[in-house]
């Protein structure tokens, strides 16, 4: 029993190492400035907790079937424990974990303790059930006015997001289903939600943030690569949860402005 | 198989913290009563021990309606229509001379609550001497204490109703406002712990008439009259809260 | 009448109502629990069965049940995670093993408060009921997940089954706390006042450590959640608004104002990440039992272990904000609460190490108990080392409500926990019914089970990194999902045989009740008061002995002894026969 447990061990430690190490389903290529840093982070950990799961794993496997019943016939060591051992392990074990953190944590504080750089793209997301819509403030800078009592999901748009046209500043703004980016422009995001909680998830960016109504919640992307990318709402909202998606298209700088101008124009 | 002589000493390596001959003194055992059942003395330890473990859920449920009122009364909200964060908090306009009265009637009723408790505690203690035949204490029913705890623990109850009746008449209702939400929220949930402690009470005064056990009856007055207090500082808590930080 | 500090009554007690329906017999209540947990947890598994079909076959019409719309998805995986966490991980452990074995382990005749002990079951039955009667309302069960955030939990129009159905959730919570309440104040009033002589709080198994600390976890906790509930019915059915701002449903105006979603956020997990300890301390503490025991070797560290349990406790209370890090609090908060949530990792690591130490140099015997117990520590590993993953926040970015989480917490509480209840079922089974289970059966269980449920679970790590969001009643509509199906296709595969292999179980549970071989006082020649008394305990417990303790709770191999185990209440220094 105890060989049959140590091959169980060792073969499920083994098979789940590989699709780890073969990174056969993996995090998706990383497409903004963050990611770098994100990724090097995850690598790290994962290359720790790795070398802690096989040891435990393997050590566990090991001792089960090295001191099976009858594989020796020395005396079991009667032992309450080793004190010196325990607080060598406890140390070095808060030094890994609390040091692991404290690694990563320059990446979170660059991410979010500092606002958006000057010069950044402003963009407002809005999460309802089950949509993502897009506001671009236009070229006064700022977002007009919006009223509840003017929302029409059904009419989609400027209408879904209730936008008060008698507002000029609203007069600008344009409001899209999809996200365009300019790329390598860091993105100012103000994420709102109309209904429930909401979370605008897109994985190549590494971005992530929940939607809350009731607040406006600013944060900051630069995309650094010209592409397509999924948006997957990640909080559960309701039925349509699951199809709550989108896209973000990085663009050039040029085929952004071309691509705005002619939004704007529709409005006219 | 070898075998040890129980005469020959073995050193006994830290066998969980003592494994000497003679039992020692920790652990509790069930008080001498012989037939398992614990003396009262034991019992009543072990319900006020009951009572101070039931208490620390009670007061984190106030903490946490405490502290969502505290974080509420500073929170903001985004409004559209500026598109800034806005606070709105609207303070209640509490009816505190009526509040006042019904902080008065429970500290009377703590108070009396606390007179009842003592007095038990004598009757108890005097219980043995009584049996003696031919022994008399002289007036042994006593002042009815227990009896005027109810009545005053009714009243702010009722007091606390009226109170609610006047905040109605002021325009603030359940769902006026946050803050008054939390007004009934709080009061409601201190006037359902304190209307059970008023049943206990209502049972320990009503059993007392028919001459049970006195011990059995001086542990129920005991534990409720303590629980009695702390719904007492509870209110206190409340109101100030209510008052001060409005 | 007896009052609430009477221990016990002298004579047992006549008839059925009385012996089995309202008995106020420790032993039998922990039985109640136990079956009640049972039946639950076969329906959860069940709920997870219909879900794992539906994920793989979206259109399939399945017998009694139906097609599965995208509502009733959720429906299936908020009343799973709730039974599971709720009427399974906190029931079983804690309040089916705790209520029959911390008296007796103690050497008490019962728990402190008999009375109060049967009202917090049948409170606890009348919960379960509650819940599972919002199958059967208009609307159905709820679909806003275990959790319930508000506003979808608190809005009765954001979606089917947010009416009446969570209603009838949240008053089954609220009844649940009310009964886990009285349990803790029982649990905790016992293991303080009703030891036996000798029985010093450092002598006590650390099963016992870990139904004290986790009853304390649950005293302090479930009030809050009571908190958090009367407020989400109050948002939902008069008008308030404490979670829910301004919102608009569907182009409806709601009349809600000012109120924050975060606030049920910080309530529900102040409570639910101490709950995620009481889930899985008794499994720890039953884990350290077995492993000693069928190591034939003292448990290494029983202080440390003590003082883990402590750490682990304490440090569960200021974790909460790891589940929040995405939700649009304050970035420096989350910064504080990643740092203690990495330090809980410490004490659960020191637990870890000990076992293996216990293991080695001992003299391993493999019956179905130990193969559970060592199960329990290899899955405890696997998913414990996913934490520190999620524990650091920039991680979280890509990690958060992805299946990575599904497979962490799965792996943690729907195996480690399980296979702590299992083990603890295959060691105290003797004890309870005076019969053992089959060896053979138990091991083909054991096996199967923990390669399926890694088969399950561990595939979710790498569906999580590739971006599977949770939750999802499909993956066709995102398209970088489409290639995942695979995967989830072999974990629904390994879900029909772990599934299967449970029914091994139940057969071998109630067949062995009957027709098993009779057991011996101590089959597996144990240390702790329980191995003391008769098969299966009488009344009292100790039949009109009481029991004096002389030693700690894990000599095993003591040298010099005449046997390798000397039992607690063994006379002093060493004996002879």
């Amino acid at each position: 029993m105890g060989l049959a447990l140590l091959v169980i061990i060792w073969l499920i430690t083994f098979v789940s190492t590989y699709f780890f190490v073969a990174q056969t389903w993996w995090l998706p290529h990383g497409a903004s400035a963050a990611a770098p840093w994100i990724d090097h982070q995850f690598a790290l950990t994962y290359v720790l907790m790795g070398i802690v799961f096989v040891a435990a794993q393997g050590g566990l496997g090991w001792l089960v079937w090295r001191h099976r019943d009858g594989a020796s016939s020395k005396p079991v060591e009667y032992s309450h424990g080793n004190t010196t051992l325990e607080l060598l392990w406890t140390t070095l074990t808060a030094i890994l974990f609390v040091g692991l953190n404290l690694m990563g944590s320059h990446v979170w504080a660059n991410e979010r303790f500092e606002p958006a750089a000057a010069g950044s793209v402003p963009i407002e997301v809005t999460g309802m059930q089950f949509a993502w819509y897009f506001r671009y403030p236009g070229p006064d800078g700022k977002y007009g006015r919006t009223d509840p009592k003017l929302m029409d999901p059904s009419a989609g748009n400027e209408a879904a997001l209730g936008l008060d046209t008698s507002d000029p500043a609203a007069k600008d703004d344009v409001v899209t289903g999809t996200l365009y980016l300019p790329v390598q422009r860091e993105v100012d995001l103000t994420l709102r939600a109309v209904d429930v909680i909401h979370s605008f998830f897109v994985p190549a960016l590494r971005f992530k943030q929940d939607t809350v109504p009731g607040l406006a919640i600013h944060m900051h992307f630069t995309p650094t690569e010209i592409g397509d990318y999924e948006i997957a709402c990640a909080e559960l909202c309701g039925l349509g949860h699951y199809k709550m998606h989108g896209m973000v298209h990085v663009v050039s700088q040029d085929d952004f402005d071309k691509w705005l101008a002619a939004r704007e124009a529709e409005k006219q | 198989m070898t075998s040890l002589s129980p005469t020959v000493p073995v050193s006994v390596p830290e066998t969980g913290q003592g494994g000497g001959s003679a039992p020692p003194r920790f652990g509790g055992d069930d008080g001498g009563g012989g037939d398992g059942y614990p003396d009262y003395g034991r019992r009543l330890r072990r319900a006020r021990l009951g009572l101070a473990v039931a208490l620390a859920p009670i007061l984190m449920f106030f903490v946490s309606l405490v502290s969502a009122y505290i974080v509420r009364q500073g929170l903001p909200t985004f409004d559209d229509k500026t598109n800034t964060y806005v606070r709105e908090w609207i303070p209640v306009e509490l009816p505190l001379a009526l509040l006042l009265v019904n902080t008065g009637l429970l500290a009377a009723s703590s108070l009396s609550a606390e007179l009842a408790r003592r007095q038990i505690t004598r009757q108890a203690a005097l219980a043995p001497v009584r049996s003696i035949p031919g022994v008399s204490l002289g007036n042994e029913a006593g002042f009815p204490w227990l009896w005027v705890t109810v009545l005053l623990g009714g009243g702010f109850l009722v007091g606390q109703w009226l109170a609610w009746q006047q905040m109605a008449d002021r325009g603030f209702y359940l769902a006026t406002s946050a803050s008054s939400s939390f007004m009934y929220l709080l009061t409601a949930a201190h006037g359902v712990h304190l209307a059970g402690g008023v049943v206990v009470l209502l049972y320990a005064a009503v059993v007392s008439l028919f001459h049970t056990p006195i011990e059995a009856r001086r542990i129920v007055v005991d534990v409720t009259a303590w629980y009695w207090h702390f719904m007492f500082l509870l209110w206190i808590g409340i109101f100030g809260l209510l008052w001060l930080m409005r | 009448m007896a009052t609430s500090a009477s221990v016990h009554a002298h004579a047992a007690p006549q008839g059925f109502i009385r012996k089995y329906i309202f008995s106020l017999d420790h032993k039998v209540i922990g039985l109640q629990y136990y079956f009640l947990a049972l039946i639950a947890v076969f329906v959860g598994m069940f709920l997870s069965l219909l879900m794992r079909i539906h994920l793989i076959w979206p259109t399939a019409v399945l017998p009694l049940v139906g097609e599965i719309k995208p509502e009733t998805y959720l429906s299936l995986l908020t009343m799973h995670g709730t039974i599971m966490v709720f009427f399974v991980l906190t029931t079983a452990p804690q309040s089916g093993f705790g209520n029959y074995f911390l008296p007796i382990q103690i050497g008490a005749p019962d728990m402190a408060f008999p009375v109060l002990n049967m009202l917090s079951f049948w409170t606890t039955f009348v919960a379960f009921v509650v819940l599972v009667s919002a199958f059967f309302v208009s609307g159905g069960a709820p679909l806003h997940g275990w959790t319930g955030y508000a506003p979808l939990s608190a809005l009765t129009n954001s979606g089917p089954g947010e009416q009446l159905g969570a209603d009838l959730w949240i008053a089954s919570i609220a009844i649940f706390c009310i009964a886990s309440l009285m349990g803790a104040l029982n649990f905790i009033t016992t293991t303080l006042d009703l030891r036996a002589k000798g029985m010093t709080m450092m002598r006590m198994p650390l099963t016992c450590w870990a139904w004290f600390i986790t009853a304390i976890l649950g005293l302090l906790a479930f009030g809050v959640l009571l908190s958090a509930g009367i407020l989400l019915l109050l948002d939902r059915n008069l008008g308030t608004s404490f979670y829910v701002p301004l919102v608009v449903v569907n182009g409806q105006v709601m009349a809600h104002r000012g109120g924050s979603p975060l606030l049920w956020q910080h309530l529900f997990w102040f409570f639910g990440h101490p709950e995620v300890y009481i889930a899985i301390l008794p499994g720890m503490g039953v884990a350290s039992q077995i492993l000693s025991t069928f190591s034939r070797k003292p448990i290494f560290g029983y202080k440390a272990m003590v003082y883990a349990i402590m750490a682990i406790g304490i440090l569960g209370f200021v974790v909460w904000g790891h589940h929040m890090f995405m939700s649009g609090m304050s970035p420096y908060s989350a910064f504080a609460f990643s740092i203690m949530t990495m330090m809980i990792g410490v004490p659960s690591a020191i637990k870890t190490f000990n076992w293996l130490g216990t293991i080695h140099n001992g003299r391993v015997r493999f019956q179905t108990p130990m193969l559970f117990g060592i199960g329990f520590v290899s899955l405890f590993v696997s998913g414990g080392l996913s934490g520190p993953f999620l524990a650091q926040p920039v991680l979280d970015i890509p990690l958060h409500d992805t299946y990575f989480v599904v497979g962490h917490f799965h792996l943690i509480m729907g195996v480690a926990a399980i296979f702590g209840i299992f083990a603890g079922t295959y060691y105290w089974f003797p004890k309870m019914f005076g019969r053992m289970m089959s060896e053979s059966l138990g091991r083909v269980h054991c096996l199967i089970t923990l390669i399926g449920t890694y088969a399950i679970f561990m595939p979710m790590h790498y569906l999580g990194m590739a971006g599977q969001t949770r939750r999802y009643s499909q993956f066709t509509e995102v398209q970088y999902m489409t290639h995942l199906i695979p995967l989830q296709t072999f974990m629904t595969y390994a879900a029909f045989i772990t599934i299967a292999a449970q029914f091994i179980f139940l057969f071998n549970l109630f067949w062995s009740m009957f027709k098993g071989p009779k057991a011996s006082d101590n089959p597996w020649e144990a240390t702790t008061l329980e191995w003391t008394t008769a098969t299966p305990p009488p009344h009292d417990n100790f039949g009109g002995r009481t029991p004096v303790v002389y030693h700690g709770p894990y000599e095993y191999s003591v040298p010099g002894a005449a046997k390798d185990y000397v039992m607690q209440t063994d006379p002093a220094g060493v004996t002879t026969h």
